[in-house]
């Protein structure tokens, strides 16, 4: 079977709000831009497109049949998947492996500052009988229950969180499409108010706009295209369950998404092998139970190495360069892309003044509360 | 024996038997109620927003692509088939044609309506073939309706107008 290649990637973003913007402005403007990277037409190129929206997000039902326009696939072969941008490239893969297309386009948006009502449409993830009635919270309290159980299961204090807020809002300054980016203590972060406890105010990825497109293609014609394919040599996915009473806690939907991309990267020693990682940070607890899940370090390990800068921009395996979620804001389906965008940015040494040395990278993202599913993508240059 | 008909037999203890309209009143059948607050603001964004602010302005606005020459109503930024910016903005005429229509008796929730409502897709001439509106028609009894029928926006004032496709009240007959 054929390898397949990023060969183009664009995006349009990422910004706390786009009120100059309709989505589907913002998706063609994230599309031009892929398809002038990867110097295709999608009108004569393009043989198919899989993008990725989940109805409550976008406030329309039957999301699909508004994709088309924007992309260049009026009649031509497009579906939608409601989940991450990374389930749109594993689709976009299962294509172009089994021969159905040559030349696949993913996308995915967030226009997340369109929803008013942001906490109820969480709700609606939530069993109507079972959860949906309980409290009135706003739903982010589902993430501390988990960061609550996880925590004291590892025996992790705050610190290590606060860290990685640090660490992350520090790696966006140097990114300039990241609007929530800044100058960020571990002390302000454990000083910041305690919306959720545990969780804190500053733990929290606020929302934010934009839209991701990356073309793909088969090898033959990924190597006519660019000099610098990027190859997807793995992609996973996995979900554990809906029930609170049942959930690992642990992101085991992350360790066993990622041991399926792994398979098919043929990476037997991630902590190794992967050289740049992008993972879900939504909630800064989520970054460091995804590291741990993606094996890129030992449970055990990880206090001491966010500690000393180990997952810093200089450090031996940088995580979340871009500045993460934290930096770059919550793109809701659209995150993973965000991901998969910084790794291929990176693999290709376009990463600017946030460059670093990297081979292989691994991009993760979670399908956000209330779920325990996700799905990880693995890139080669 | 017929496919979905099978002679099944009921273990003693499931003694059924049919549902009437009072055991769900009365709660014998469990449900759950959920009404959620989901709202949103859609951004109307470049192409839409014009369009809009020129009903406020009794115009119907379109844009133009020099490439395929349609001129595209409601407007966008994009030609969609060419895949490439639009190239002017333009007004196009408040009459049209009625490309199909359905007189409708019943409201979403299946109540009778006072008064039947004639919606209809219509062509606006000006805009390239087949572009243009789903709206309804008014001053025109059902009967008279008819596919091919030429029409013209009745508009609000412009002092009820707020830049909605509502500030059109319906469309009416052209001739007489
Ligand atoms: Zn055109």
């Amino acid at each position: 079977m054929t390898r397949v290649a990023v060969v183009g990637a664009g995006y349009s973003g990422f910004n706390s709000n786009t009120p100059d913007l309709s989505w589907k402005e913002l998706m063609y403007e994230a599309a031009v831009r892929a398809y002038e990277d990867a110097g295709v037409d999608p009108r004569k190129d393009v043989d198919a497109f899989v993008t990725c929206a989940e109805d409550f997000w976008e406030g329309f039902a039957i999301f699909d049949e508004f994709v088309p326009d924007q992309l260049g696939a009026v009649l031509k072969p497009t579906f939608t998947v409601d989940a991450d941008f990374l389930y749109g490239i594993a689709n976009a893969v299962m294509i172009i492996k089994s021969g159905l297309a040559d030349i696949a386009v993913v996308e995915a948006h967030s226009k997340a500052s369109d929803i008013l009502t942001f906490g109820e449409v969480i709700k609606f993830a939530f069993d109507p009988i079972w959860l949906r009635p309980i409290g009135k919270a706003h739903p982010y309290y589902f993430a501390a229950l988990e960061k609550s159980a996880y925590m004291t299961a590892r025996g992790y204090s705050d610190d290590v969180f606060a860290k990685v807020v640090e660490k992350n809002k520090a790696n966006g300054r140097l990114n300039s499409d990241a609007p929530y980016a800044g100058k960020v203590t571990a002390d302000d972060v454990l000083r910041s108010e305690a919306v959720f406890y545990p969780i804190r105010k500053l733990e929290i990825a606020q929302r934010a706009d934009g839209a991701i497109v990356f073309v793909l293609a088969r090898e033959e014609i990924a190597r006519e295209l660019t000099d610098t394919p990027i190859w997807v040599s793995g992609v996973g996915w996995w979900s554990e369950t809906s029930n609170y009473d049942t959930m690992s806690f642990t992101a085991a939907y992350a360790r066993k998404s990622a041991e399926m991309a792994y398979k098919m990267a043929g990476i037997t020693n991630p902590a190794r092998q992967i050289d740049v990682a992008e993972v879900d940070d939504r909630f800064a607890f989520k970054e460091v139970q995804h590291i741990e899940a993606l094996k890129l370090a030992k449970s055990n390990e990880i206090p001491e190495l966010v500690e000393g800068g180990y997952f810093g921009r200089g450090g031996d395996l940088p995580v979340n360069v871009s500045g993460g979620s934290l930096s770059v804001g919550n793109l809701l389906e659209a995150t993973g892309g965000q991901k998969a965008l910084e790794v291929v940015l990176q693999l290709r040494g376009e990463a600017g003044r946030r460059q670093v040395d990297a081979e292989v990278g691994v991009a993760q993202a979670w399908r956000y509360i209330p779920t325990a599913s996700g799905a990880v993508a693995v890139f080669s240059r | 024996m017929a496919v979905g008909k099978k002679d099944i037999s009921c273990p003693p203890y499931v003694k059924g038997r049919e549902i009437k309209a009072e055991d769900i009143k009365e709660g014998k059948v469990t449900y759950w109620e959920h009404h959620p607050d989901i709202r949103y603001s859609f951004t109307a964004g470049q192409a839409i927003s014009r369009f809009l602010k020129g009903l406020k302005e009794g115009k119907l606005l379109a844009t133009k692509c020099d490439h395929c020459g349609r001129i595209m109503f409601p407007p966008r930024m994009f030609c969609e088939l060419c895949f490439r910016p639009v190239d002017e903005w333009c007004e196009v005429k408040d009459t049209g044609v009625v490309e199909t229509f359905s007189v409708s008796y019943i409201d979403p929730d299946a109540k009778p309506l006072e008064e039947p409502v004639i919606v209809a897709v219509i062509s606006v001439d000006g805009a390239s073939p087949k572009m243009g509106f789903m709206h309804i028609l008014g001053e025109v009894d059902p009967d008279d309706v008819y596919i091919g029928m030429k029409v013209k926006a009745v508009w609000k004032s412009e002092s009820e107008r707020e830049g909605s496709v509502t500030d059109i009240k319906y469309w009416k007959p052209l001739e007489g």
